[in-house]
């Protein structure tokens, strides 16, 4: 099976500790760590992605100016983008899908939901064995 | 006898002989055409008689056929039998499957939760990962973390999201929910949790932080994110483990920082005495 690079963009790091447990149960993937969207674009920079989760709200570059950076990056504008949201934050929601994220999750998020999301964006079955 | 008569009785007895020669024929002609019809009839009978071989072969052929037929009708409904069985396994290791991954779900926040909360012993950071949590993994939109002046009895609200903490009253033990679930050391969740604007005099879960009996401060929670319309199993797995744990790595952080204080005021007492 292909590996696939995901990259979890989080400052909170019970946040980013759930996201990445949670990708990590797909078989043949890769999860990659960073606090804030200048460390993500370093990243992105350096590595071949084939995912990205952010949050919206971070110190230094939040999700939605990652976003932007991502889209105008002709390297890494395919890269599917999952932001994290709260159900409440329909602006911030609708602004990041307007600038190109490619789907949301809100929080508080099940772990099941990431797995899932990620699976369909990866194109892997439903089914994907899990480590 | 004359001559004439002579010919007269050879074409008489020739005739006669024509006419015995023609029965004869006629008598072979038909001959022939019984034998001919017989022939007939002998292969129609023979056709019969295969026929009726054919017939009694193909009935025991039929039987044998109904035979089968039954046999894989029982073994149809033998697999028929297996399949629902298989079925009704499958529907329960689908159901088990998804109480292992709720579960499992469950057991990765009770860890992260539990991780993150002894990961430092600064008091600020200590707040800020129970406020996550309660954010993160509760789903908490409004809510203030209360601790115990053990000098003055009073709960002050130290940490919190969604509501200013200037507007929170200080708590003496006893007085309104927080100050109850301070002085009984039991939790308080509300019976019913509508999407009314959150008042802070009534929360929805008010969980008390011990360690053992001693109560060191309350968690009250006022809002909830608008998806989450209960609070969930892993909620109250959560709350319980915040009880305890939150109140630890409070009480932990409190005594490095106080011990911190300390030690530096300690170093500059000798600093100044060894100068």
């Amino acid at each position: 099976m292909a590996d696939h690079k995901i990259l979890v963009v989080e400052d909170s790091s019970i946040m980013r500790q759930l996201l990445v447990m949670a990708l990590r149960r797909i078989s043949g993937v890769t999860v990659l760590e960073a606090s804030d969207g200048l460390e993500a674009l370093k990243t992105i920079a350096n590595e071949d992605l084939s995912l990205v989760f952010s949050d919206v709200n971070m110190p230094g570059m939040d999700g939605l100016k990652l976003v932007r950076m991502i889209r105008s990056d002709k390297r890494a504008c395919e890269i599917p983008i999952v932001m994290v949201t709260t159900e409440g934050a329909k602006e911030d929601r609708d602004r990041a899908l307007a600038l190109g994220a490619t789907a949301y999750i809100s929080k508080p998020v099940q772990g099941a939901e990431v797995i899932d999301t990620a699976c369909r964006l990866l194109g892997l079955p439903a089914g994907t064995p899990w480590n | 006898m004359t001559e004439k008569e002579k010919q007269s009785k050879v074409t008489q007895r020739a005739e006669d002989f024509l006419q015995v020669f023609k029965k004869g024929a006629e008598f072979t002609q038909q001959l022939l055409r019984e034998n001919e019809r017989l022939r007939f009839q002998l292969v129609q009978l023979e056709e019969q008689g295969r026929l009726a071989s054919c017939a009694e072969q193909a009935m025991r052929k039929v039987e044998s056929l109904k035979s089968q037929v039954a046999d894989l009708e029982r073994e149809k409904q033998e697999i028929l039998q297996r399949i629902d069985r298989v079925e009704a396994e499958n529907i329960d290791f689908a159901n088990r499957y998804v109480e292992i991954e709720a579960e499992n779900s469950s057991l990765a926040n009770l860890y992260i939760a539990t991780y993150q909360l002894h990961s430092t012993l600064d008091f600020r950071d200590v707040l800020k990962i129970i406020s996550e949590i309660i954010i993160n993994l509760i789903g908490g939109e409004e809510f203030a973390i209360f601790l115990l002046d053990e000098n003055s009895g009073t709960l002050q609200a130290m940490a919190g999201e969604g509501i200013d903490l200037r507007h929170f009253p200080v708590y003496s033990l006893g007085e309104g929910i927080a100050g109850g679930v301070a002085r009984s050391g039991e939790s308080f969740f509300a019976e019913v949790l509508d999407a009314a604007p959150s008042d802070i005099d009534a929360p929805l879960a008010c969980i008390p932080l011990k360690i053992k009996d001693r109560v060191i401060g309350v968690l009250a929670v006022y809002k909830l994110f608008v998806q989450k319309r209960c609070f969930d199993d892993i909620d109250y797995e959560l709350f319980t483990l915040l009880a305890g744990h939150a109140a630890t790595a409070i009480f932990a952080s409190k005594l490095y920082s106080e011990s911190e204080r300390k030690l530096t005021t300690i170093q500059g007492f000798l600093d100044l005495l060894t100068k």
